[in-house]
Protein backbone atom coordinates (compact mmCIF):
# COMPACT_ATOMS: atom_id res chain seq x y z
CA UNK A 1 0.00 0.00 0.00
CA UNK A 2 1.64 3.03 -1.23
CA UNK A 3 0.99 6.52 0.61
CA UNK A 4 -1.11 7.90 -1.97
CA UNK A 5 -3.56 4.88 -1.86
CA UNK A 6 -3.61 5.55 1.91
CA UNK A 7 -4.15 9.62 1.25
CA UNK A 8 -7.28 8.36 -0.93
CA UNK A 9 -8.45 5.49 1.04
CA UNK A 10 -11.18 5.85 4.03
CA UNK A 11 -12.58 3.46 6.73
CA UNK A 12 -16.41 2.80 5.94
CA UNK A 13 -17.92 1.40 8.66
CA UNK A 14 -21.26 1.85 9.47
CA UNK A 15 -22.31 5.25 11.48
CA UNK A 16 -19.10 6.94 11.34
CA UNK A 17 -19.29 10.79 12.02
CA UNK A 18 -18.87 12.30 8.49
CA UNK A 19 -15.00 12.19 7.83
CA UNK A 20 -14.52 10.11 10.87
CA UNK A 21 -13.01 7.32 8.83
CA UNK A 22 -10.15 9.41 7.81
CA UNK A 23 -6.70 9.23 8.26
CA UNK A 24 -6.83 5.72 9.22
CA UNK A 25 -3.73 5.28 11.28
CA UNK A 26 -1.01 3.07 10.13
CA UNK A 27 1.02 0.37 12.25
CA UNK A 28 3.60 -1.09 10.09
CA UNK A 29 5.37 -3.89 10.43
CA UNK A 30 6.78 -4.29 7.12
CA UNK A 31 7.78 -1.34 5.13
CA UNK A 32 9.15 -1.01 1.84
CA UNK A 33 11.11 1.41 -0.50
CA UNK A 34 11.44 0.67 -4.15
CA UNK A 35 12.45 3.31 -6.86
CA UNK A 36 9.39 4.13 -9.26
CA UNK A 37 9.75 6.21 -12.63
CA UNK A 38 9.40 9.78 -11.41
CA UNK A 39 6.72 12.20 -13.42
CA UNK A 40 6.72 15.72 -12.30
CA UNK A 41 3.43 16.28 -14.36
CA UNK A 42 1.68 13.84 -12.26
CA UNK A 43 2.76 14.58 -8.68
CA UNK A 44 2.38 18.06 -9.75
CA UNK A 45 -1.61 17.83 -10.35
CA UNK A 46 -1.77 15.74 -7.01
CA UNK A 47 -0.16 18.10 -4.99
CA UNK A 48 -3.51 20.26 -4.40
CA UNK A 49 -5.84 17.47 -4.08
CA UNK A 50 -3.46 15.70 -1.34
CA UNK A 51 -4.69 15.76 2.39
CA UNK A 52 -1.51 17.55 3.14
CA UNK A 53 -1.40 16.84 6.81
CA UNK A 54 -2.43 12.99 7.06
CA UNK A 55 0.31 12.57 4.37
CA UNK A 56 2.66 13.90 6.43
CA UNK A 57 1.75 12.21 9.83
CA UNK A 58 1.54 8.45 7.61
CA UNK A 59 4.78 9.27 6.39
CA UNK A 60 6.49 10.23 10.15
CA UNK A 61 4.39 7.11 11.62
CA UNK A 62 6.59 4.58 9.56
CA UNK A 63 9.37 6.22 10.23
CA UNK A 64 9.65 8.40 7.27
CA UNK A 65 9.93 11.58 8.31
CA UNK A 66 9.36 13.12 5.11
CA UNK A 67 11.06 16.30 4.97
CA UNK A 68 8.33 18.41 3.23
CA UNK A 69 6.99 21.84 4.96
CA UNK A 70 3.79 21.62 6.80
CA UNK A 71 2.13 23.13 3.55
CA UNK A 72 3.49 23.46 -0.06
CA UNK A 73 4.88 26.78 -0.89
CA UNK A 74 2.79 28.84 -3.72
CA UNK A 75 5.42 27.87 -6.05
CA UNK A 76 5.45 24.12 -5.84
CA UNK A 77 5.14 23.48 -9.90
CA UNK A 78 8.08 24.78 -10.52
CA UNK A 79 9.89 23.45 -7.55
CA UNK A 80 11.28 20.21 -9.06
CA UNK A 81 13.22 18.80 -5.80
CA UNK A 82 10.37 19.38 -3.91
CA UNK A 83 8.27 17.58 -6.09
CA UNK A 84 10.56 14.89 -6.08
CA UNK A 85 10.32 14.76 -2.29
CA UNK A 86 6.38 14.62 -2.64
CA UNK A 87 7.29 11.67 -5.63
CA UNK A 88 9.18 9.69 -3.08
CA UNK A 89 7.22 9.89 -0.03
CA UNK A 90 3.82 9.23 -2.40
CA UNK A 91 4.58 6.28 -4.55
CA UNK A 92 8.49 5.11 -3.41
CA UNK A 93 7.64 4.13 0.24
CA UNK A 94 4.74 0.80 0.81
CA UNK A 95 3.14 -0.72 3.67
CA UNK A 96 3.81 -4.33 2.87
CA UNK A 97 2.47 -5.74 6.79
CA UNK A 98 0.42 -4.11 8.89
CA UNK A 99 -2.89 -2.72 10.02
CA UNK A 100 -4.96 0.31 9.70
CA UNK A 101 -7.08 1.52 12.62
CA UNK A 102 -10.25 3.64 11.86
CA UNK A 103 -9.57 6.96 13.94
CA UNK A 104 -13.54 7.06 15.11
CA UNK A 105 -14.31 3.24 15.62
CA UNK A 106 -11.39 1.99 16.21
CA UNK A 107 -11.74 -0.92 13.65
CA UNK A 108 -8.35 -2.49 12.86
CA UNK A 109 -7.67 -3.68 9.08
CA UNK A 110 -4.82 -5.77 8.31
CA UNK A 111 -2.38 -5.48 5.50
CA UNK A 112 -0.84 -8.09 3.92
CA UNK A 113 1.09 -8.70 1.13
CA UNK A 114 0.65 -5.03 0.48
CA UNK A 115 -3.13 -5.71 0.72
CA UNK A 116 -5.36 -4.03 3.33
CA UNK A 117 -8.55 -5.96 3.57
CA UNK A 118 -11.62 -3.36 3.97
CA UNK A 119 -13.81 -6.34 4.59
CA UNK A 120 -16.62 -5.43 6.96
CA UNK A 121 -19.08 -7.84 8.68
CA UNK A 122 -22.73 -8.15 8.16
CA UNK A 123 -23.47 -5.50 11.09
CA UNK A 124 -20.71 -3.24 10.61
CA UNK A 125 -21.93 -2.35 6.87
CA UNK B 1 6.52 7.60 -22.07
CA UNK B 2 7.12 5.05 -25.36
CA UNK B 3 3.55 5.07 -26.65
CA UNK B 4 2.19 1.97 -27.05
CA UNK B 5 -0.04 0.71 -30.42
CA UNK B 6 -3.29 -1.03 -29.79
CA UNK B 7 -1.50 -4.43 -31.14
CA UNK B 8 1.14 -3.94 -28.88
CA UNK B 9 -1.54 -3.28 -26.10
CA UNK B 10 -3.65 -6.66 -26.62
CA UNK B 11 -0.87 -8.52 -26.95
CA UNK B 12 0.47 -7.80 -23.32
CA UNK B 13 -2.76 -8.40 -22.23
CA UNK B 14 -3.28 -11.43 -23.65
CA UNK B 15 0.25 -12.62 -20.89
CA UNK B 16 -2.08 -11.42 -17.76
CA UNK B 17 -2.73 -14.79 -15.84
CA UNK B 18 -6.43 -14.52 -15.23
CA UNK B 19 -8.84 -16.69 -12.33
CA UNK B 20 -7.74 -20.58 -12.09
CA UNK B 21 -11.07 -21.34 -10.59
CA UNK B 22 -13.39 -18.76 -11.08
CA UNK B 23 -16.20 -18.33 -8.51
CA UNK B 24 -19.52 -18.50 -9.95
CA UNK B 25 -21.58 -16.48 -7.53
CA UNK B 26 -19.12 -13.51 -7.63
CA UNK B 27 -19.81 -13.56 -11.57
CA UNK B 28 -15.65 -14.13 -12.01
CA UNK B 29 -14.87 -13.99 -15.63
CA UNK B 30 -12.02 -12.25 -16.87
CA UNK B 31 -12.15 -9.49 -19.50
CA UNK B 32 -10.96 -10.53 -22.68
CA UNK B 33 -7.79 -8.67 -23.92
CA UNK B 34 -9.06 -7.79 -27.39
CA UNK B 35 -11.87 -5.91 -25.18
CA UNK B 36 -9.54 -4.46 -22.86
CA UNK B 37 -7.37 -3.07 -25.42
CA UNK B 38 -10.13 -1.14 -27.19
CA UNK B 39 -11.43 -0.09 -24.42
CA UNK B 40 -8.28 1.07 -22.46
CA UNK B 41 -7.13 2.78 -25.95
CA UNK B 42 -10.55 4.34 -26.28
CA UNK B 43 -10.60 5.85 -22.99
CA UNK B 44 -6.46 6.85 -23.58
CA UNK B 45 -7.15 8.88 -26.70
CA UNK B 46 -10.43 9.86 -27.24
CA UNK B 47 -10.71 11.37 -23.93
CA UNK B 48 -7.29 11.47 -22.56
CA UNK B 49 -8.84 10.22 -18.70
CA UNK B 50 -5.89 7.43 -18.42
CA UNK B 51 -2.39 9.15 -18.52
CA UNK B 52 -1.19 10.59 -15.60
CA UNK B 53 -4.65 10.37 -14.07
CA UNK B 54 -5.51 8.11 -10.56
CA UNK B 55 -7.88 5.28 -11.70
CA UNK B 56 -9.83 2.96 -9.38
CA UNK B 57 -10.72 -0.59 -11.26
CA UNK B 58 -13.92 -1.40 -8.99
CA UNK B 59 -14.25 -5.72 -9.28
CA UNK B 60 -11.01 -5.43 -10.72
CA UNK B 61 -10.36 -9.54 -10.46
CA UNK B 62 -7.15 -10.15 -11.67
CA UNK B 63 -6.08 -7.14 -12.60
CA UNK B 64 -7.13 -7.10 -16.73
CA UNK B 65 -8.07 -3.25 -16.73
CA UNK B 66 -5.38 -1.97 -14.18
CA UNK B 67 -2.26 -3.53 -16.13
CA UNK B 68 -4.21 -1.98 -19.01
CA UNK B 69 -4.37 1.37 -17.75
CA UNK B 70 -0.99 1.51 -16.60
CA UNK B 71 0.94 0.68 -19.27
CA UNK B 72 -0.94 3.55 -20.60
CA UNK B 73 0.50 5.77 -18.27
CA UNK B 74 -1.44 6.12 -16.06
CA UNK B 75 -0.16 7.73 -12.57
CA UNK B 76 -1.53 5.28 -10.13
CA UNK B 77 -4.05 2.73 -10.86
CA UNK B 78 -5.98 0.88 -7.48
CA UNK B 79 -8.08 -2.08 -8.23
CA UNK B 80 -11.10 -2.68 -5.64
CA UNK B 81 -12.03 -6.50 -5.12
CA UNK B 82 -14.02 -8.97 -2.77
CA UNK B 83 -11.72 -11.66 -3.42
CA UNK B 84 -8.36 -12.36 -1.75
CA UNK B 85 -7.81 -15.36 -4.27
CA UNK B 86 -8.12 -13.20 -7.44
CA UNK B 87 -6.31 -10.77 -5.53
CA UNK B 88 -3.11 -13.00 -5.59
CA UNK B 89 -3.10 -13.51 -9.01
CA UNK B 90 -3.62 -10.06 -9.61
CA UNK B 91 -0.14 -9.14 -7.32
CA UNK B 92 1.39 -11.83 -8.82
CA UNK B 93 1.05 -10.27 -12.50
CA UNK B 94 2.00 -7.14 -10.88
CA UNK B 95 5.21 -8.89 -10.41
CA UNK B 96 5.30 -10.46 -13.39
CA UNK B 97 4.81 -7.03 -15.36
CA UNK B 98 7.26 -5.14 -13.29
CA UNK B 99 4.55 -2.75 -12.58
CA UNK B 100 5.18 -0.31 -9.65
CA UNK B 101 2.21 2.27 -10.51
CA UNK B 102 -0.86 -0.18 -9.13
CA UNK B 103 -1.91 -0.49 -5.79
CA UNK B 104 -5.00 -2.98 -4.37
CA UNK B 105 -7.89 -3.08 -1.94
CA UNK B 106 -9.53 -6.05 -0.81
CA UNK B 107 -13.02 -4.84 0.21
CA UNK B 108 -16.69 -4.64 -0.62
CA UNK B 109 -17.67 -2.67 -3.32
CA UNK B 110 -21.52 -2.47 -2.17
CA UNK B 111 -20.00 -1.03 0.77
CA UNK B 112 -18.13 1.68 -0.09
CA UNK B 113 -20.96 3.62 -1.04
CA UNK B 114 -20.20 7.66 -0.07
CA UNK B 115 -17.05 7.39 2.06
CA UNK B 116 -14.90 8.32 -0.82
CA UNK B 117 -16.47 11.20 -2.68
CA UNK B 118 -13.87 12.03 -5.54
CA UNK B 119 -10.69 10.38 -5.06
CA UNK B 120 -10.06 9.35 -8.26
CA UNK B 121 -9.85 11.20 -11.62
CA UNK B 122 -11.15 8.10 -13.44
CA UNK B 123 -12.90 4.84 -12.70
CA UNK B 124 -12.87 2.22 -15.02
CA UNK B 125 -14.89 -1.34 -14.16
CA UNK B 126 -16.05 -4.27 -15.85
CA UNK B 127 -18.63 -4.99 -13.21
CA UNK B 128 -20.44 -7.98 -12.16
CA UNK B 129 -23.66 -7.97 -14.39
CA UNK B 130 -26.13 -9.26 -11.25
CA UNK B 131 -26.90 -12.35 -13.50
CA UNK B 132 -26.23 -14.66 -10.17
CA UNK B 133 -28.56 -13.93 -7.47
CA UNK B 134 -27.13 -10.42 -6.70
CA UNK B 135 -29.28 -8.55 -8.98
CA UNK B 136 -29.29 -4.59 -9.61
CA UNK B 137 -25.32 -5.33 -9.33
CA UNK B 138 -24.24 -3.45 -11.66
CA UNK B 139 -26.19 -0.33 -10.88
CA UNK B 140 -24.70 0.04 -7.31
CA UNK B 141 -21.06 -0.59 -8.71
CA UNK B 142 -22.02 2.26 -10.92
CA UNK B 143 -23.59 4.70 -8.55
CA UNK B 144 -20.33 3.78 -6.16
CA UNK B 145 -17.97 4.59 -9.29
CA UNK B 146 -20.02 7.75 -10.12
CA UNK B 147 -19.36 8.80 -6.79
CA UNK B 148 -15.90 8.07 -6.60
CA UNK B 149 -14.98 9.40 -9.93
CA UNK B 150 -14.04 13.13 -10.37
CA UNK B 151 -13.87 13.25 -14.43
CA UNK B 152 -16.03 10.14 -15.55
CA UNK B 153 -16.84 6.38 -15.23
CA UNK B 154 -16.50 3.93 -18.11
CA UNK B 155 -17.99 0.89 -17.43
CA UNK B 156 -19.32 -2.27 -19.65
CA UNK B 157 -23.09 -3.20 -19.30
CA UNK B 158 -24.81 -5.47 -21.27
CA UNK B 159 -26.82 -3.72 -24.38
CA UNK B 160 -30.32 -5.17 -22.79
CA UNK B 161 -29.91 -3.20 -20.17
CA UNK B 162 -29.18 -0.11 -21.52
CA UNK B 163 -32.53 1.64 -21.17
CA UNK B 164 -33.04 0.61 -17.77
CA UNK B 165 -29.31 2.33 -17.13
CA UNK B 166 -30.42 5.48 -19.05
CA UNK B 167 -33.67 6.06 -16.67
CA UNK B 168 -30.92 5.66 -13.70
CA UNK B 169 -28.16 8.36 -14.99
CA UNK B 170 -31.51 10.63 -15.98
CA UNK B 171 -32.39 10.52 -12.72
CA UNK B 172 -29.02 10.86 -10.83
CA UNK B 173 -28.39 13.77 -13.67
CA UNK B 174 -25.49 12.33 -15.01
CA UNK B 175 -24.98 12.56 -18.43
CA UNK B 176 -23.79 8.80 -20.19
CA UNK B 177 -22.67 8.53 -23.76
CA UNK B 178 -22.50 4.95 -25.03
CA UNK B 179 -18.98 5.05 -26.64
CA UNK B 180 -18.69 1.76 -28.44
CA UNK B 181 -20.55 -1.41 -28.83
CA UNK B 182 -18.45 -4.71 -27.97
CA UNK B 183 -19.38 -8.30 -28.39
CA UNK B 184 -17.16 -11.44 -27.43
CA UNK B 185 -17.94 -15.35 -27.13
CA UNK B 186 -16.94 -16.53 -23.71
CA UNK B 187 -15.42 -19.76 -23.48
CA UNK B 188 -16.31 -22.22 -21.40
CA UNK B 189 -15.70 -21.12 -17.83
CA UNK B 190 -17.76 -23.04 -15.89
CA UNK B 191 -18.73 -26.31 -16.00
CA UNK B 192 -22.04 -25.98 -16.61
CA UNK B 193 -21.27 -24.31 -20.15
CA UNK B 194 -21.46 -26.72 -22.34
CA UNK B 195 -19.88 -25.30 -25.56
CA UNK B 196 -18.74 -22.07 -26.16
CA UNK B 197 -21.08 -19.47 -24.96
CA UNK B 198 -21.98 -16.52 -27.27
CA UNK B 199 -22.48 -13.76 -25.21
CA UNK B 200 -25.15 -11.15 -25.48
CA UNK B 201 -23.74 -7.93 -26.77
CA UNK B 202 -22.47 -5.34 -24.45
CA UNK B 203 -21.35 -1.19 -24.99
CA UNK B 204 -19.01 0.49 -22.55
CA UNK B 205 -20.28 3.67 -21.65
CA UNK B 206 -18.91 7.02 -20.17
CA UNK B 207 -20.41 8.26 -17.12
CA UNK B 208 -20.17 11.90 -16.33
CA UNK B 209 -21.87 14.27 -13.74
CA UNK B 210 -23.47 16.95 -15.77
CA UNK B 211 -22.12 20.40 -15.03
Amino acid sequence: MKLLTHNLLSSHVRGLRPGGGFPLQIQASEVRVRPVPFNAAFVARLVPRLRWAALLEAAESLGHPSELPPEPAADYEGDESFLRRVHHILLEVEVLEGVLQCPDSGRRFPISRGIPNMLLSEEEA
Amino acid sequence: MKKLKLKELESCLQQVDTFESPKLLLEQYPTRPHIAACMLYTIHNTFDDIENKTIADLGCGCGMLSIGSAMLGAGLCVGFDIDADALEIFNSNIEDFELTNINMVQCDVCSLSDSMLETFDTVIMNPPFGTKHNKGMDMIFLKTALQMAKTAVYSLHKTSTRPHIQKKADEWEVKMEVIAELRYDLPASYKFHRKKSREPPLHLSRVAWLF
